[in-house]
């Protein structure tokens, strides 16, 4: 039997696009010191906008609600990190039960609790002529839908912001040495902010993704644990551009098992299929081990202390 | 920090609470739903005689005391352990195994076992991430939550495949038989025994804690790391991942007490979040045990509440979860708005 | 000197936190051309009254005057574009990045390119104007922490300020380096419209290389006036206030001779001590210390005493070598609100942490809050019962409280690192008659110190780290100044 190589890859880009916003945005808070928990809200928020959205304005702008509503979770949780100094991963935690809930009820109280779920078209497979027909990874790359396209211009375009622009050396630096941030006349707080906002937009993004470009519907906690192991991915990826396009990578292909496993005949129980991206991703941080490069001031609150109560 | 007192810290926390109720409410009003028949519907169904009392509320209050508990110990010992609800599955998956398979006939060994095995379970559970973070230096927060999804697909694959029932139709397993059951607490009413142990289990988790030099050692450790490290010479790894276990073992007794004390049977979809729930009874409990018998208590109102309300005016069940993560945002809000008030009070003061 | 108005002038600042008062009338007058000294004891006030004149926090009332002028900051990027630098006490730099990466965090235009050479010539530029021997492609973090203080300066001087201030720039620098380092500030302020303000809390480098001093005591301006005609003595007077009784520095005790027992007490032998990034802070050290006598200990910052310390204290392992130490050494670290006790906790707790690695079984609260009892009342621990929070107590009764749990009864061996640090002269004093009475009852001391006067004062024999070795040095403040530059 041969292994369906061009679409297995295909299975993996389509698996790893929704995951690269979300973990691109968290790059970006992660770097400014700020641990965004939250980001499984943002994500299912966003999925739940965009379908919306869709239905009534089409899915480009679909995801642009869907953008919308995961900077207004950003929000909520910049509110409480920055201005209240909480807590950052009871704060996260919180959102994401709040996005998750918030979602729910809200699509609950859409469909009228009936099985009708909402159904939209999703965004069309874009092939690019020629680029397409390279064998292998042709179609993988370059035979796919928008967002995926947004994502080839994003991760350089993250990379340049964080590396070579003065806002990225300052954000950096929010996240490293704050103390530093602020003796050159910079508030961090106000540059993480950018930062939340900038990374519940991406997850809002990456959680349009998969209504309009995947599934074309919504269901409660679709985002299926996407923020947390974006959380995970930008670890992973020792909290550099390169790294999280490696880890969302790594990611797409967990999620493709399924496809490879339908493809090939193979008889293995649906439910472990589900979990490999969970248990890929541990593995794949107890193998990468050690913090080494992590944000130095990553987590804290600047002059509150972490205590719970 | 310093000594806000009790009745301070009582009066805020209600303060929160009908906040937050307030605000959903509010919410429920603008959506086009008749706020009082709600709070009525709510009301009759969370205290509204003795069947919602005991056998809505209460019943829905044992998981999420459990539960509060398990956070609450790995919280006060510096560990934010985010994956009781993995735990939580893997002592359900357990009990339920050895439920229905342990060659034992009668009640007195067999509720021994299954709690022995849901213990174990939900330890073993979180002595992976335990594991994980000695061994590879993997965060807890990140690695129990990722443990949360591998556990619900854990318990799928179970009622799929080794632990199914016989005719192979739905994913779910036998019931369990009479003696694999917790007795009744009440007669008539589905309240069952789990809820005494729950109290037993976070008295005695409090007293742990204040009483012994194993307890004090976590506390310190949730404290001041470097104080603990460097004053007490206390192995503050060691400790807290020991507090990590302990909060999978009790995580892993709910399990044991919802599937032998009220679902009977190990199905997808056993909890609604409890794991996740816990999260804001243990800290709108303050950690305290007193605390979260009542924020526990309040919660299994808030959940059959909302559960009357969907029957009775239509109103989506799932905005329970909404009214907790508001709940613990305003807990987590509490110290800036007690320094804000604090502060306003003292320049009245002195004007 | 009358009709030109002084460059910088703040005029009774006063700053209050919460109930504490950290300035009630600061005046500092700064003249063009000059290197302004800012002396006082620590919690005097200096730190907040340069904060102050930085913008980097706002007083409750007085005036700042800028060549006459009365300005208001709301940030201290108002105070750089107006022309004050500062070089802080902690470093203002990012470890993890290039100290040209750091000077770029002085620009304002966040969409702005970032060129790394660029910005590598920029740093190359300002150093050679200002003669300074910077590096740009250096990670900050692996630079000698006199290399760092320059870049420090390097990035105050991106913004071309008139006005220099830094806060206890010598208090990690060698006896050379900080010669060195007001050999450059003269030159900085030779050049006309500028002036440099120092903070120190050395009286004699401040007479000798300042052109005017002004000291703070308890948050008030007590003494303003020309360097030249000062005498460290004036000074010294001004710096205290009332003079207490004092020997400070001046009673050498040396050990009752041929009283030392002939087995030491605590024993390290050969110890290496790497860090995580296989770099060795500590290189084949030996040290005994025998029961009834003091050990001194000195060393610039990094220079391994950290380690040092806590090796002998039992709080490190060692990557290689022997130790040897009785069940129990007391230690008495230098951040007591970190390492020693816990702010929110009552003293009862507070004490219980003592042993509570190793204890097992129950807690008896009665028996420790005996202790307790007994202890504060045995060191004098004033404003605390044993049901009183740290928070509630003075910062010396905090270290009085540390003293009496680390030392308690019958001490056999104690470890302590820089103990007078933020304590007023009698309170350290007090400390220090603590560790002359363990002594006297047997037990084998080490302190550390960063003021050598101090060490002469109290210690029978000293080591001195440098570049993570250490090394018996004879008992006078030239030897052991050569030895902590490694001569």
């Amino acid at each position: 039997m041969t292994i369906p190589i061009d679409g297995f890859l295909e299975a993996v880009v389509r698996g790893a696009t929704p995951l690269a916003f979300a973990a691109l945005g968290e790059l970006v808070a992660e770097r400014s010191g700020v641990i965004n928990l939250g980001l499984e809200g943002a994500i299912v928020c966003g999925a739940l906008a965009s379908l919306v959205a869709t239905v009534a304005f089409g899915p480009s702008a679909g995801l642009l609600a869907g953008g919308s509503a995961g900077l207004c979770i950003g929000l909520i949780f910049a509110f409480f990190v920055l201005v209240l100094r909480a807590q950052q991963i009871i704060v996260g935690a919180a959102v994401s039960i709040l996005g998750l809930g918030l979602s729910a009820t809200v699509h609950r109280a859409l469909t009228g609790g009936g099985a009708s779920a909402i159904h939209v078209a999703t965004l069309p497979e874009l092939r690019i002529p020629f680029l397409a027909d390279i064998p292998i990874i042709g179609p993988a790359l370059f035979s796919q839908s928008l967002p995926t396209y947004i994502l080839y211009a994003l991760f350089p375009l993250v990379a340049y912001a964080l590396y070579r622009t003065i806002g990225g050396v300052v954000l950096r630096a929010a996240g490293e040495h704050p103390p530093a941030v602020i003796a050159a006349g910079h508030s961090p707080a106000k540059v993480q902010f950018m930062a939340l906002c900038v990374c519940g937009f991406l997850a809002g993004v990456g959680g349009a993704t998969l209504v309009v470009a995947q599934t074309g519907t919504f269901s409660d906690g679709m985002s299926a644990g996407r923020g947390f192991i974006a959380v995970a991915v930008v670890a992973l990826g020792r909290w550099r551009p390169v790294g999280v396009l490696l880890g969302v990578l790594l990611f797409g292909s967990a999620s493709a098992l399924q496809f490879l496993a339908q493809s090939l005949g193979w008889n293995v129980p649906y439910n472990i299929v589900l979990a490999a991206p969970y248990v890929l991703t541990l593995l794949a941080m107890a193998a990468l081990r050690g913090s080494g490069s992590a944000p130095a001031a990553l987590g804290r609150a600047l002059n509150r202390s972490a205590s719970l109560v | 920090m310093i000594g806000r007192s009790r009745p301070l810290q009582l009066l805020s926390l209600t303060v929160v609470v009908v906040a937050a109720l307030s605000l959903v409410s509010l919410t429920i009003a603008l959506a086009g739903f008749d706020v009082s028949t709600a709070a009525r519907a709510a009301l009759d169904g969370a205290f509204g005689g003795s069947f919602a009392i005991f056998s809505a509320t209460l019943k829905r209050t044992t998981p999420l005391l459990f539960l509060g508990v398990a956070v609450a110990v790995a919280f006060r010992a510096g560990v934010l352990n985010i994956g009781a609800e993995g735990q939580f599955l893997a002592g359900a998956a357990a009990a339920a195994a050895v439920g229905l398979h342990a060659p034992v006939e009668s009640a007195v060994m067999m509720l021994p076992l299954e709690f022995a095995a849901a213990a174990t379970a939900g330890m073993g559970w979180a002595a992976i991430a335990a594991w994980l973070k000695a061994r590879f230096g993997v965060t807890e927060v990140v690695s129990t939550l990722l443990l949360n999804f591998v556990a619900i697909n854990a318990v799928g694959f179970l009622v799929r495949g080794p632990l199914q029932e016989p005719t192979f139709t739905y994913p779910q397993t036998l019931p369990l038989g009479e003696s694999a059951r917790l007795p009744l607490l009440v007669d008539s009413q589905r309240l069952h025994w789990g809820f005494v142990i729950a109290l037993l289990v976070a008295i005695g988790a409090w007293w742990v804690f204040q009483n012994t030099a194993a307890g004090f050692r976590a506390r310190i450790s949730g404290i001041s790391r470097s104080a603990a490290e460097s004053a007490g010479l206390i192995a503050v790894g060691r400790v807290q991942a020991s507090a990590l276990l302990a909060s999978g073992a009790i995580a892993g007794i709910a399990g044991f007490s919802e599937v032998a004390g009220v679902t009977y049977r190990l199905y997808e979809g056993l909890s609604p979040g409890y794991g996740y729930t816990a999260i804001a009874v243990a800290l709108l409990g303050r950690l305290h045990p007193i605390g979260i018998i009542a924020s526990a208590v309040l919660f299994g109102a808030l959940g059959s509440g909302a559960d009357s309300m969907q029957r009775n005016a239509g109103i989506p069940a799932e905005f329970a979860s909404v009214l907790a993560a508001v709940i613990l945002l305003g807990v987590l809000a509490l110290p800036a708005a007690e320094a804000l008030l604090a502060r306003k009070f003292r320049v009245a003061r002195a004007l | 000197m009358t009709s030109i108005p002084p460059i910088l002038e703040l005029r009774a600042i006063e700053k209050r936190y919460g109930r504490t008062i950290a300035l009630a009338d600061g005046s500092l007058a700064v003249r063009a051309g000059t290197i302004h000294v800012l002396l006082g004891e620590n919690g005097a006030g200096k730190t907040t009254l340069l904060r102050v004149a930085a913008g980097l926090l706002a007083p409750d009332s007085g005036e700042v005057l800028l060549d006459g002028i009365p300005v208001t900051w709301n940030s201290g990027a108002q105070a750089i574009e107006a022309g004050v630098g500062a070089v802080q006490q902690h470093s203002s730099l990012v470890p993890s990045m290039t100290v040209a990466e750091n000077v770029a965090l002085t620009e304002r235009r966040y969409f702005r390119r970032f060129s790394p050479t660029a910005a590598a010539r920029r740093v190359r530029v300002i150093a050679e104007a200002a003669g300074l021997n910077v590096v740009p492609d250096a990670v900050v973090g692996r630079l000698s922490v006199a290399a760092q203080q320059k870049a420090e300066i390097v990035k105050a001087l991106a913004h071309e300020p008139r006005i220099l201030i830094l806060d206890e720039p010598t208090a990690v620098l060698s006896p050379a380096d900080a010669r060195d380092l007001f050999g450059w500030l003269k030159t900085f302020v030779s050049s006309e419209q500028r002036a440099v303000i120092v903070i120190t809390h050395r009286i004699r480098e401040a007479l000798e290389h300042g052109d005017t001093i002004t000291v703070l005591r308890t948050g008030r301006t007590v003494l303003s006036a020309n360097a030249g005609v000062r005498t460290q003595s004036e000074v010294l007077d001004a710096i205290l206030g009332e003079q207490p009784s004092i020997g400070s520095g001046g009673s050498v005790k040396p050990s009752p001779a041929g009283t030392l027992p002939a087995e030491p007490c605590l024993v390290i032998d050969n110890v290496c001590v790497a860090d995580s990034s296989g770099n060795f802070r500590l290189k084949n050290a030996s040290v005994s210390v025998f029961p009834g006598e003091i050990v001194g200990v000195a060393g610039v910052e990094g220079a391994g005493q950290h380690e040092l310390l806590r090796v002998l204290a039992g709080r490190l392992v060692p990557t290689s070598g022997d130790v040897s130490f009785p069940e129990s050494v007391g230690f008495v670290p230098e951040d007591r609100l970190r390492d020693a006790l816990i702010e929110e906790l009552s003293l009862l707790e507070n004490f219980a942490l003592r042993g509570a690695g190793a204890r097992s079984g129950f807690l008896s609260w009665k028996s420790v809050a005996q202790e307790t009892t007994a202890a504060i009342k045995g060191y004098a621990v004033l404003g605390g019962t044993e049901v009183a929070t740290v928070a509630e107590l003075s910062g010396g009764n905090q270290q009085r409280f540390v003293l009496a749990r680390e030392l308690g009864v019958s001490p056999i061996a104690v470890v302590a690192e820089n103990p007078s640090r933020g304590l007023d002269v009698r309170a350290a004093i007090a400390v220090f008659d603590q560790f002359r009475a363990a002594r006297a009852a047997g037990a084998a001391v080490v302190v550390f110190s960063t003021d050598i006067d101090e060490l002469l004062g109290i210690a029978d024999r000293i080591f001195v780290c440098h570049a993570g070795q250490v090394r018996a040095v004879p008992r006078d403040a030239v030897s052991i100044g050569a030895a902590m530059v490694g001569l």
